[in-house]
């Protein structure tokens, strides 16, 4: 009996490392992430709108995969990607609503 | 091709030049629409109305003109302005000739003094807006000689010297009748307006909406009347700055990526405010906190 719970146990301790190793994020994993950060940023830099913490997010990503850290790297890329289509949004937006802050 | 494909064909270009021809005039529309008359009596009448105790040209004096306890450390201040090294350098400069034997003042009307009043321009040759600045280096390109940083340095230290020529004088402003010389003009109203950086500020946010109140320790200067005071000498960045600087600092401060220094959006703004500003003293070389 004791030696079928150490079993179990060794299975399921087995099954949970397994499942967290495919969990991690891996250097692909960072380069697609980083891949897409990097063409939203450049949309917000054609529209002459990038914000200063994109650029920050950016480049945590890519110490943070410097150092084998990818998790860390496609969390940081993913979060560059969110900031700058806020600020290709907030381009847009402000290209349509701009003339209600006028002086009239 | 069949007779249906080019039927097809023909009504897809036709289709094609009234979209462009439509696009084109909502274009020239937008363009002719610009008012930068009707524009001027709004501002100043917006400004004069909220700060109706501050002389119109007390206005170019910035914080000084919101808070009087700032405007009393300012006059101590200025008993030995912080900008004086600055001046006596750009005066040097200035009269200093290029190895070809001219001088800056070859370059400018009037021999350049007394004319900072009259920038930035509308070059209708160039189709840009053209600041002092940029004249500078423009004038030193001529000689032979490399651009100055448009930040601060030696560029501070020369529009500091032309500015204090032209101080009293009242900004005059053209904007003359042409369509390129309205859209750099609008451009310009369209940057001072846009929201922008993390932070979601515009240069109206602080300098309209909030004019005259504190952020943090410092007094935020009304729009009117803003550009006069430029090139400053900054307590915050312990020497003097430009008009670049002082943009590409304001985008920095809200989280948005400045624009290179006299870049075309930074030469509309100013464009923009300095046309909003005509008829006030320019009052630079000036100090701010």
């Amino acid at each position: 009996m004791r030696r079928l719970i150490v079993i179990r146990l060794a299975a399921a301790a087995l099954l949970a490392a397994s499942a967290t190793a495919a969990l991690a994020a891996t250097a692909d994993d960072f380069k697609a992430a980083l891949a897409k950060a990097e063409a939203a940023s450049k949309a917000a830099a054609a529209l002459k709108n990038q914000w200063t913490t994109t650029a920050d997010a950016l480049k945590a990503a890519q110490t943070a995969a410097a150092a084998g850290k990818f998790d860390e790297a496609v969390k940081d890329a993913q979060r560059a990607e969110a900031l700058a289509n806020a600020s290709i949004a907030q381009a847009k937006e402000q290209a349509a609503t701009w003339q209600q802050a006028v002086i009239h | 091709m069949t007779a249906k494909h080019r039927t097809a064909a023909i009504n897809g270009t036709v289709f094609f030049a009234i979209a462009v021809a439509a696009i084109g005039a909502q274009a020239a529309r937008a363009a002719n629409t610009v008012d930068p008359q009707a524009d001027f009596k709004a501002f100043r009448a917006y400004f004069t109305k909220r700060f109706p105790k501050v002389p119109l040209s007390d206005f170019v004096n910035g914080p000084y003109s919101m808070d009087a306890g700032l405007r009393k450390q300012w006059i101590e201040i200025d008993a030995f302005p912080p900008y004086q090294f600055a001046l006596d350098k750009g005066k040097q400069m200035f009269e200093t000739p290029f190895p070809n034997g001219k001088t800056y003042a070859d370059c400018f009307a009037n021999k350049g003094i007394g004319i900072r009043q009259n920038y930035p321009l509308f070059d209708t040759k160039s189709g840009e807006v053209i600041t002092l600045d940029v004249a500078l280096n423009q004038c030193r390109q001529q000689n032979g000689q490399p651009p100055l940083d448009y930040t601060k340095d030696d560029m501070a230290a020369l529009t500091a010297y032309m500015a204090y020529t032209s101080r009293g004088k009242p900004f005059d402003i053209k904007i003359p009748d042409d369509p390129r010389a309205r859209a750099a003009y609008q451009k310009g109203e369209e940057y001072f307006f846009s929201r922008r950086g993390q932070l979601n500020f515009s240069c109206a946010s602080c300098h309209v909406q909030s004019a005259g109140q504190h952020i943090r320790t410092e007094v935020l200067a009304p729009a009117l009347g803003l550009v006069a005071a430029l090139p400053i000498y900054r307590s915050e960045w312990g020497g003097m700055g430009t008009t670049s600087r002082r943009l590409t600092s304001c985008n920095s401060q809200v989280r948005a990526v400045p624009l290179k220094p006299e870049d075309e959006q930074y030469r509309d703004v100013e464009y923009y405010l300095s046309y909003m500003s005509n008829g006030l003293p320019i009052s630079g070389p000036g100090a701010r906190p």
